[in-house]
């Protein structure tokens, strides 16, 4: 609350000085409306906040002012001396109170009504002498170490800034060309790390709290929920994640209307709620929070939701989709239509959210800034929308290609999947002089980035590769290019009007060798190459629906093994296919194991002298508790099994053989993989304790892993609980809850006496036999 | 009054720009082509870290494609609404003073001139078309042959 009376106090303060020299000019010319207007502003202004902070005396005084000024505005008044001394007469009242309020004073004495009455048509004109104002600005002085910039001023900065690193880029260039010099090179080094800090704080200085964004949301639906006789408390996280100034700016409309869609028709009146058993307040959940270079935004509520079925009637009836079409929309897609233009399920236009403006602008509003918009809700238990939007704007990952000999890059934001045109599951035909291509069954119109762009490529047609675009409001559709190179993070400017004239790019940058590069608009390439987004997709989608509903045969993955047998995984296990370097695959714990991010997992499939070098490949195999990797050298298609199988006598990693695709492919037991692979880390039985003292960091660190190994759950003195086995060095004394067995350890390989029963401590098999017979004596 | 001018060749001609909107000249080497962009854009080129749109003066003034196979092109280099451009010219020969206010021309000239002239101005070396680069840089309002 403080943060908000002070920017409410920066923002009267501004107001207030910009109004100075506009008051005067008032005052000689009361006629002139310009002033008149920018007086109104404020009092408006400051009523507005007034009632919001609580004080009453300021939006009293304010209040006035702004309704003989809206008098005078519709020309209903004249302005005569007596109303604009009275107006100024209040604005420097304000000033005292702002004053007051900044310095956490009480508010000054004294009776405002006669500054009121003196507002009223006719009445005598008031002169307050104003000293208190005076005396309360040289106090000021001690506001906080803020100052405001503005924002064309932070943007030069950042724009300087972004030149510098191109040109640091170029003289790196020039530096590697030329002869090394080493304290050239060290100067440079230097240079450039100072470059980066600074561009990251630049960066910075633009990023604002989208908390900025959130403040107003509580007032905004309290209001909005006042007028609609509704109650909706709103629960709001994640404040402190920072967002691009710009970004900020740019998703609060969509945000806004959201809000305003969850309590108009999201969230029911109270006695709805009680009827359909929920809680007579409706809880509208706002929150933000960071996910790599993309901020997530929900906007989650517990209201009826959205009906589907209700969605897809008023689509049929609009005209957005036909009958058939319907048909075969999945639960997703039929929430999807509520994006669509002109699609509403509320059944009267009201005065909250139903202003002409539809999910479609909201959508189309964040994709323009590379963001996306997803929705999922549940009838009668409320929807989430989710609005994920790139950190910032000038700096684009783009992922750069060639088309005959020239380079360009294309928004990875855009980038659903890359594919060889002659990959296996790749086709790619021409029907009428169009390109399609079918990529895993789905068909996909084809761009060929030659012809659009009128370049001939040297690349025969089949060997170019097909970059998979999802360009903003649109479907997908395949670009073919020559080659792909590089993923490169671009500073992005916009580029002149004559380039930008052609519809097909979004900006230009610079590469790291200096050449300028062309950066694509996908949705602009698509339109220029011709393709028909939107309908496309669906329509592809419903060809693709009754085809698998027919086959009843099980897919499978086909691939080859890193040994060169052809196999195939089914499917369903297979969650997805990862790419690792070599050395992430290691040998340790007697297991071929493999690290992908965080988690290590078994790796089968191959076997150490696979997987020496380079990269290696593997499918993610999931039983829904446990992973393991199975590395393989390539995939070779997606096939169904409806042959017989051939089933192998004995069990191993091969379960049997069939006919695939018409020649025999090894079919691989995921069952046995699992079992064999993760048998040990799977088999729960009920643990024994082991007390090892928590003070011995030898015992913890050393000790501890050996105990684990063989089974036991290792506990120490603080956790109150029954031990079965006690291990503890020779001649100290045993905790209380000590069991009836324990595990001597001496620290001398020697045996001080022929009575000493303990085991010397680096005596691996010794401690492991003890461990086992302490072990016996509780029955598994 | 006392203007500055660029004297330039274009198309053999000598022409006249307003040398305050010519920020420097410049050897041009890289060339990047910008498919489907109007026929006058020649292309992109860096120049000290900045992107330049390459307008060939020929083009836009419809007198025919400017040769730029051979490699290194001279080019005045102007800023127009925060993006910056070169004007490909066959030569840059020498900065005047003008002598007078432009004025129109009465004579007809030819279709390209007509369209980029921003008038006559007086010089010490006589009368020079003074060039509109505005309207140079805009060229043909004929967008790519498709």
């Amino acid at each position: 609350m403080d943060d908000l009376i002070a920017d409410f106090v920066a923002e009267c303060r501004e107001m207030l000085e910009a109004l100075g020299g506009e008051i005067v000019a008032w005052e000689a010319q009361p006629d002139d409306r310009a002033r008149l207007d920018s007086i109104f502003r404020f009092v408006h202004t400051v009523k507005g906040n007034c009632g919001f902070f609580e004080f009453p005396r300021l939006e009293a005084l304010s209040h006035a002012a702004e309704d003989a000024l809206a008098d005078v505005r519709a020309g209903r008044r004249h302005p005569d001396g007596a109303l604009v001394s009275a107006v100024l007469a209040v604005i420097d009242r304000i000033g005292e109170m702002v004053s007051a309020i900044e310095a956490g004073e009480d508010m000054p004495t004294g009776d405002d009504n006669h500054l009121i009455d003196a507002l009223a048509p006719g009445a005598e004109g008031v002169i307050v002498p104003v000293v208190v104002a005076a005396e309360a600005a040289t106090k000021a002085s001690a506001a906080p170490r803020t100052i405001r910039l503005s924002v064309e001023l932070l943007d030069r900065v950042m724009s300087t800034v972004s030149d510098m690193v191109l040109a640091r880029n170029e003289l790196a260039r020039r530096l590697r060309e030329s002869t090394s010099d080493v304290p050239v090179d060290g100067a440079f080094e230097r240079l450039s790390s100072i470059i980066a800090e600074m561009r990251d704080a630049i960066t910075r200085t633009r990023m604002q709290r989208i908390e900025n964004l959130f403040v107003g949301l509580p007032r905004m639906v309290r209001d909005l929920s006042a007028e609609l006789g509704k109650q909706v408390l709103v629960d709001i996280d994640g404040g402190d994640v920072e967002l691009d100034r710009e970004m900020i700016e740019m998703i609060r409309d969509p945000l806004t209307h959201i809000i305003r869609n969850a309590v108009d028709h999201g969230i029911e009146k109270p006695s709805e709620r009680l009827k359909s058993g929920k809680r007579e307040i409706g809880v509208l959940a706002v929150s933000a929070r960071q996910s790599g270079n993309q901020i997530l935004i929900d906007i989650q509520d517990d209201g009826r939701g959205i009906d589907g079925k209700k969605l897809v009637e008023k689509a049929i009836s609009n005209g957005v989709v036909t009958k058939d079409e319907a048909a075969q929309l999945s639960p997703r897609d039929q929430l999807a239509l509520i994006f669509e233009a002109g699609l509403s399920t509320a059944k009267e236009v009201t005065a909250i959210s139903g202003r002409g403006v539809g999910m479609d602008v909201v959508r189309s509003n964040v994709e323009r800034i590379g963001g996306i918009v997803e929705v999922d809700s549940k009838p009668g238990e409320g929807t989430r929308m989710t609005l994920r939007v790139p950190l910032t704007l000038t700096i684009i990952p783009a992922l750069t290609v060639s088309i005959a000999g020239q380079h360009f890059a294309i928004p990875r934001s855009a980038i659903e999947e890359i594919v060889r045109a002659n990959g296996e599951s790749v086709t790619l035909e021409h029907l009428g002089g169009a390109g399609v291509a079918t990529i895993r069954g789905r068909r996909v119109p084809e761009v060929s980035l030659a012809t659009v762009l009128g370049l001939d490529s040297q690349v025969d047609e089949q060997d170019r590769t097909l970059v998979v675009l999802r360009p903003a409001g649109g479907d997908v559709y395949a670009l073919s290019v020559d080659r792909i190179h590089d993923h490169e993070e671009l500073v992005v400017k916009p580029a002149a009007p004559a380039v930008m004239a052609t519809g097909l790019y979004a900006g230009t940058t610079l590469a790291d060798d200096g050449s300028p590069i062309l950066l694509f608009d996908p949705a602009g390439i698509a339109a220029v190459g011709g393709v028909k987004l939107e309908v496309q997709e669906r329509t592809a989608r419903i060809a693709e629906g009754p085809a698998s509903a027919i086959s009843k045969a099980t897919p499978v993955l086909l691939f080859r093994g890193l040994d060169g047998g052809r196999r195939a995984l089914r499917l369903a296990v297979v969650d997805r296919i990862e790419e690792v370097p070599a050395s992430a695959v290691r040998e340790s714990a007697g297991q071929l194991r493999v690290q992908l991010g965080e988690a290590i997992l078994p790796l089968a499939g191959a076997s150490a002298s696979d997987v020496a070098d380079g990269k290696v490949r593997l499918f993610r195999l999931n039983d829904g508790l446990h992973e393991i990797g199975y590395a393989f050298a390539e995939v070779i298609d997606f096939a169904t099994i409806d042959r017989d199988i051939i089933h192998s006598e004995r069990p191993g990693e091969v379960s049997g053989v069939s006919l695939v695709n018409n020649e025999p492919a090894e079919l691989v037991d995921a069952h046995w993989l699992f079992a064999n692979h993760q048998a040990a880390a799977a088999a729960k039985k009920e643990q024994l304790v082991c007390l090892i003292p928590d003070w011995d960091p030898w015992m913890q660190n050393m000790l501890r892993p050996l105990v684990e190994a063989a089974g036991y759950r290792v506990v120490d003195d603080a956790e109150n609980e029954k031990a079965d086995v006690v291990i503890a060095c020779l001649g100290e004394e045993l905790p209380d809850n000590a069991s009836h067995k324990t595990i001597w350890l001496r620290s001398e390989p020697e045996v001080a006496n022929t009575k000493d029963f303990s085991i010397y401590r680096y005596d691996r098999a010794g401690l492991l036999m003890a461990l086992k017979s302490a072990g016996g004596g509780r029955g598994k | 009054m006392n203007e500055l001018l660029l004297v330039v060749t274009i198309a053999g001609e000598r022409v006249a720009l307003p040398a305050a909107a010519v920020e420097s000249v410049v050897e041009l080497d890289t060339l990047i082509p910008v498919p489907r962009a109007a026929p006058h854009v020649a292309g992109l080129s860096a120049l000290r870290s900045r992107v330049l749109t390459v307008i060939d003066c020929m083009r836009s003034l419809e007198l025919g494609d400017t040769d730029c196979s051979d490699g290194i092109r001279e080019a005045a280099v102007v800023e127009l609404d925060g993006h910056h451009y070169a004007l490909i010219v066959d030569m840059v020969e020498d900065v005047l003073e003008a002598a007078s206010d432009p004025v129109p021309v009465r004579a007809a000239m030819g279709v390209g001139w007509e369209r980029v002239s921003d008038g006559m101005v007086e010089t010490e070396q006589g009368p020079l078309l003074l060039i509109d680069v505005a309207a140079l840089v805009a060229g043909v309002e004929a967008k790519a042959a498709a």
